[in-house]
This record gives C-alpha cells, structure tokens and sequence, in this order.
C-alpha cells in the first residue's frame, strides 16, 4: 500500500473498515474454540503422563551381595534378582555389571570357559570388565555403584551408570 | 442390508471398473480382514488379563480351557498377519497403476497412515501373550527406536514406560492395541473409502472404453461375496492348521537364540545387522517414508494413465531395476558377512564411519553408476523414473525382509530355511 503518492498531497488516511458485531463475535468463537483445544490438550497430556512412574535414577536402593573374600578374583558371580553380574577382576576391583546387552537389550550370560558374557540374540562379546570384545555392541556394558563397607559388598540397583568404555575408575577396591 | 450394500456402493459401477484382475480386491479384503480382527480381538478379550504375571496364564487358559479358543486365537493371529500383507500388495497396486495422483493425493498419504497403524496394530497385538517370543521381540524393536537421535533414548523409555518392559508397558500397549488403534483405524478406512468414491471410483486405465454401467446390485455385489468366502475359507483353513506360535513365558534373564524382531520388522533388523544403527534405524527408514510421502507431490511431465508400470519402457525398466535391486541387495549381504566387515576392518575408526557412512557411499555409488549407465539411457519421463526408484525400494525390502526371517539362524549367522 502506498501511504504517499507525492510528497505534495495530504497522506491519505489508511481505509480500515469497522469491526462490526458478526465479525466480532466469529473471532471471538474461534479465540475460544483454539483456547478451549489447548485446554483440553493440557489434560490429556497431564493426565497421560502425571501418573507415569517417574525415571528417577536418583533413589539409592542397596543390594547386600556378600562379604569381600567370598568373591575370587576374576570371577564373575550372578545375581538375577538384582539383574547384574558381579565381576571381580584379577587385580581384585569389583565391578557390577547390568545384564542388559548395550546392542538391543538382551541379557547377556557369562562363559566361564572363554572367560568372557556373551549375548545369544547378535553374539555381542564382552570381557570381564564389561568392555567390548567382539560387535555389533558399540558401548561397554552399563554398571551399578558399588560401594564396600565393613568388608560387606554392597551395589546400588537404583543408579544404572551407561559408560562408553571401561575406565580404571569405575572399580572398586575394598 | 439390500439397503446397506447400496448405501456403501454406487448404484451403478461401469463394467470396466469391477474387472477382478483390476484391484485383485485388495482393498476389500483388507476391510473384510479388519473385521475379523475385531470380532476375534473382542472375543479373545473375555478371557485375556492384561497384567505380566496372568497374560501368560491367561492366554495358555484360552487355548486349552475355551471351547474353540485355539481356532480363534489363531484366527486373530493369522488375519493379522494377512491383513498387513494384503495392505502391502493393495499398497503395491495403487502405486504401480499409478492411483496416487490428482484428486486422489491426500488419499495416497491416508493410505500410507493406514499402512502404518496396521503395522502399530501388529506391533502392539504382539507383546500381549507375554511369552518368550514377545518379550524379546519387543526388547529388541524398542531397543532399535532407541537408536533414533537426540529424542531416542527418551522415545524409547516412553513407548516401555519405563527402562525395560514391565506391568506397565503391558497395559499401554494394551490399551493401544485394543482401543486407541482399533478406534483411528475405523475411522481412517471409512474416510479412505470415502476419498475413492469422491475421486469418481477406483483408477482406470484411459486407453480403456467406458464400458457399460450396470447395477452394482448384483454385478459388484456378488463378486465381492465371492471373494469374501474364498479369503475367509483360506484363512479359516490356515487357522485349523497352523497355530499361532506360543513359547514359554517370558524370562527376563534368558534370552532366545536368535532373537527377532517381528517379522515386519526383520528387513529393518537385516538392515542393523549392516549399517550402523544410525542410518538402519533411522536415515534409511525416513528416508523411505518421506520419499512415499513425496511421491504424490513432485511435478509430473505427463498426466498418469492408470496402466499398469505406465508403459511397455516402464515395464521393462521395472523389471530389470527389481533385478539389479534383488542382486546388490542379496550381495551386499554376503559381501558383509563373508568378505568385508568394515567395521572389524577398519576397528581404529569410529564405527559411524567405517559401518555407516562408508557403506552408504558405496551403495549410493552403484546406485548412481545405475542411473547414470542404464536409467538414463532410457529418457524415461519422470514417472517412470520415480517409478524405479519405488521398485528399487521395494524389492530390497522384500528381499532384507525374506533374509531376515528365514536365512538368519543361530548368533543370527546366515543360514538356510532349513536349519533355522
């Protein structure tokens, strides 16, 4: 729109045509209608996901596994319960294992022979420290804290750590 | 229900339209298959308890304790599977007679959504008999959504309601399985019909002469009622013979050898095994369904004549793109799995390149090599081009799809039908 035609002549004043009842009230219909369909989007979202359990990795919940000396180094002992393999390495680190494969979420078992957890859905290899032997797995395997108090071996289930790869650090030594 | 049929049909179809081996009635039986699906899916849940430590129990009790449970639960089981078959041929024939133009675009997309809640269906539906098939198929497919960026890991701990399948889970999909989807589904087929008899009935072929018009009533009529008893006694024969698979229930500890993912889902799974999961699980997928999408969008050259791949050129370009695809598809897979494992290869690599973007190179290369010493040769119109791609797409599909479910035996090595 020109406002301006010559600098000469007056601006002409911008025509705009008064609101008037009918217009008035579909707009006001249609305010309503889109606030009235966020409303009711809210509750759906609120009610589908406020009763959800909460993903919080924060709770601590201890597991009792037993006393230091009843773990040989480099043994791995199981417990499915808590869904973990406790692995103890040769220089006598302990580290708790989730069975959960990192490639698709198998669980893996351990061969005692090879020395090594195997996962039966893609043959995933991992050593005793959960590092990757063999793909298609690209990460180690997750761990659970463990935490060594009075000689009594503890893990926390609650707090599942995802690693890349396996760190001297995430040992534990009584 | 004189009054019904004519009310869901014109009272006049011209004769040409209603030809058999025009639809092959796809889209019929897919309508028909989804009934039986509700009427099975309703009576399967009288006795069904959706919760981990009954859905096992529940299931085996509807077997052995139900008067004709087996037969209906294999009925359930088997019209599943057909209909998510059916869908894919219906899906097929649109597209190769070249029904996806024009008036009936928004159709086309509508299809692809049905397409896909069909398979959300089968998806949902699969989980329910908590045995050790479901388990770990479930695992393994939810595991792959994990694999999506950025929103992944958060998409997959919503779909699980959790970190790994539990009670919760079981209920969600239940419910998808028996109410939200079952409910989307109805309403999309009813508007997909809607859209056909809006675009003037089904696509025919304009070199074809109009044909008389004559009744529906009994002319269309009776061969839908033919091919509804066929359709029905062929499933209802499989049902008497095959069960639906049942193993023993679900185990969280011990995993199966191999594990699958559900069949629809083994070409993705084929796919996993040779790319990194970046690109098997998300840019190849994606890549697929916007080019669907797309399809119906791009400018064409020439008005679409409803013959089947267009022309005798299309024809012959179809057929020899279905055998290159079939051949690098089948090489590739043995070339991976016997010769060159890029990714133990190549191991100081990061894994995204040696396993991902290094082999999608290579494939993009023998794909251009093919376009650039065949297709274009040829000076195809658009169509038919586009036409080729779509054929490429879906013979290796079908071709991952094939492998995955009966060359993959134990370690999910290779290996024939036979020792699977």
């Amino acid at each position: 729109m020109k406002k301006l035609q010559n600098k000469d002549k007056k601006p002409v004043p911008v025509k705009t045509e008064p609101i008037n009842r009918r217009d008035f009230f579909n707009k006001a219909w249609k305010g309503l209608g889109i606030l009235a369909g966020i409303e009711v989007i809210a509750m759906l979202g609120g009610f589908m996901f406020s009763g959800k359990p909460k993903n919080n990795p924060v709770n601590k919940q201890l597991l009792e596994a037993g006393l230091v000396d009843t773990f040989a180094k480099n043994s791995v002992s199981a417990f499915m319960g808590g869904r973990f393999f406790l692995a103890r390495q040769s220089d006598g680190g302990f580290i708790a294992l989730s069975l959960r494969c990192t490639h698709l979420g198998c669980s893996i078992a351990w061969e005692e022979d090879k020395k090594r957890f195997i996962c039966p859905c893609h043959s995933s290899a991992f050593d005793i420290s959960g590092e990757v032997l063999n793909p298609p797995a690209a990460r180690a395997l997750d761990y659970y804290p463990v935490i060594i108090e009075n000689n009594m071996v503890k893990v926390d289930i609650g707090t599942l750590v995802e690693r890349s790869s396996f760190k001297k650090d995430q040992l534990q030594y009584a | 229900m004189r009054a019904i049929l004519l009310h869901l049909h014109p009272v006049r179809v011209s004769e040409q339209s209603i030809r058999f081996n025009r639809t092959f009635g796809l889209g019929g039986m897919a309508a028909l298959l989804i009934l039986i699906q509700l009427i099975t899916g309703i009576l399967l849940r009288f006795y069904y308890t959706p919760v981990p430590s009954e859905a096992y129990n529940s299931v085996v009790f509807t077997r052995t304790q139900v008067l004709f449970g087996q037969f209906v639960r294999n009925i359930h089981y088997w019209s599943g599977v057909f209909l998510l078959l059916v869908a894919f041929l219906h899906f097929l024939r649109v597209f190769l007679t070249g029904a996806y133009r024009d008036t009936r675009k928004i159709n086309w997309l509508f299809g692809l959504f049905l397409l896909v809640l069909i398979v959300l269906l089968n998806f949902t539906g699969y989980l329910l008999p908590w045995d050790q098939l479901a388990y770990w198929a479930i695992t393994v497919s939810t595991n792959i959504i994990g694999y999506f960026p950025l929103i992944g890991e958060s998409l997959r701990t919503a779909v699980l309601a959790g970190n790994e399948l539990n009670a919760e889970t079981l209920r969600t999909f239940f419910t998808f399985h028996t109410a939200v989807l079952p409910f989307l589904l109805l309403l999309l087929v009813m508007y997909h019909f809607w859209r056909v008899r809006k675009a003037g009935g089904i696509m025919l072929p304009v070199s074809a002469e109009k044909g008389e018009m004559v009744p529906s009533m009994p002319n269309l009529v009776f061969k839908e009622f033919i091919v509804a008893l066929v359709l029905i006694a062929v499933l209802f024969t499989f049902s008497v013979f095959f069960n639906a698979p049942l193993l023993e229930k679900a185990n969280p500890a011990y995993s199966l050898n191999p594990t699958k993912a559900p069949w629809y889902f083994a070409g993705v799974q084929e796919l996993l095994m040779h790319f990194h999961p970046f690109f098997a699980a998300f840019i190849i997928p994606v890549g697929v369904v916007v080019f669907l999408a797309w399809i119906p969008y791009a400018k064409y050259d020439v008005p679409a004549n409803g013959h089947w791949f267009i022309s005798p050129a299309g024809k012959k370009s179809s057929a020899d793109t279905a055998r290159f695809s079939a051949i690098i598809t089948i090489a590739g897979i043995l070339f991976n799995e016997y010769i060159l494992n890029f990714e133990t290869m190549l191991s100081p690599v990061p894994a995204f390149i040696s396993n991902g973007i290094l082999p999608m190179l290579i494939l993009a290369g023998f794909m251009a090599a093919y376009y650039k010493y065949y297709l274009k040769k040829l000076s195809l119109p658009k169509a038919e081009t586009v036409q080729a791609v779509f054929v490429f797409i879906t013979v290796s599909f079908i071709v991952l799809t094939i492998v995955g479910i009966f060359f993959r035996g134990k370690d999910m090595a290779l290996a024939f039908p036979w020792n699977v």
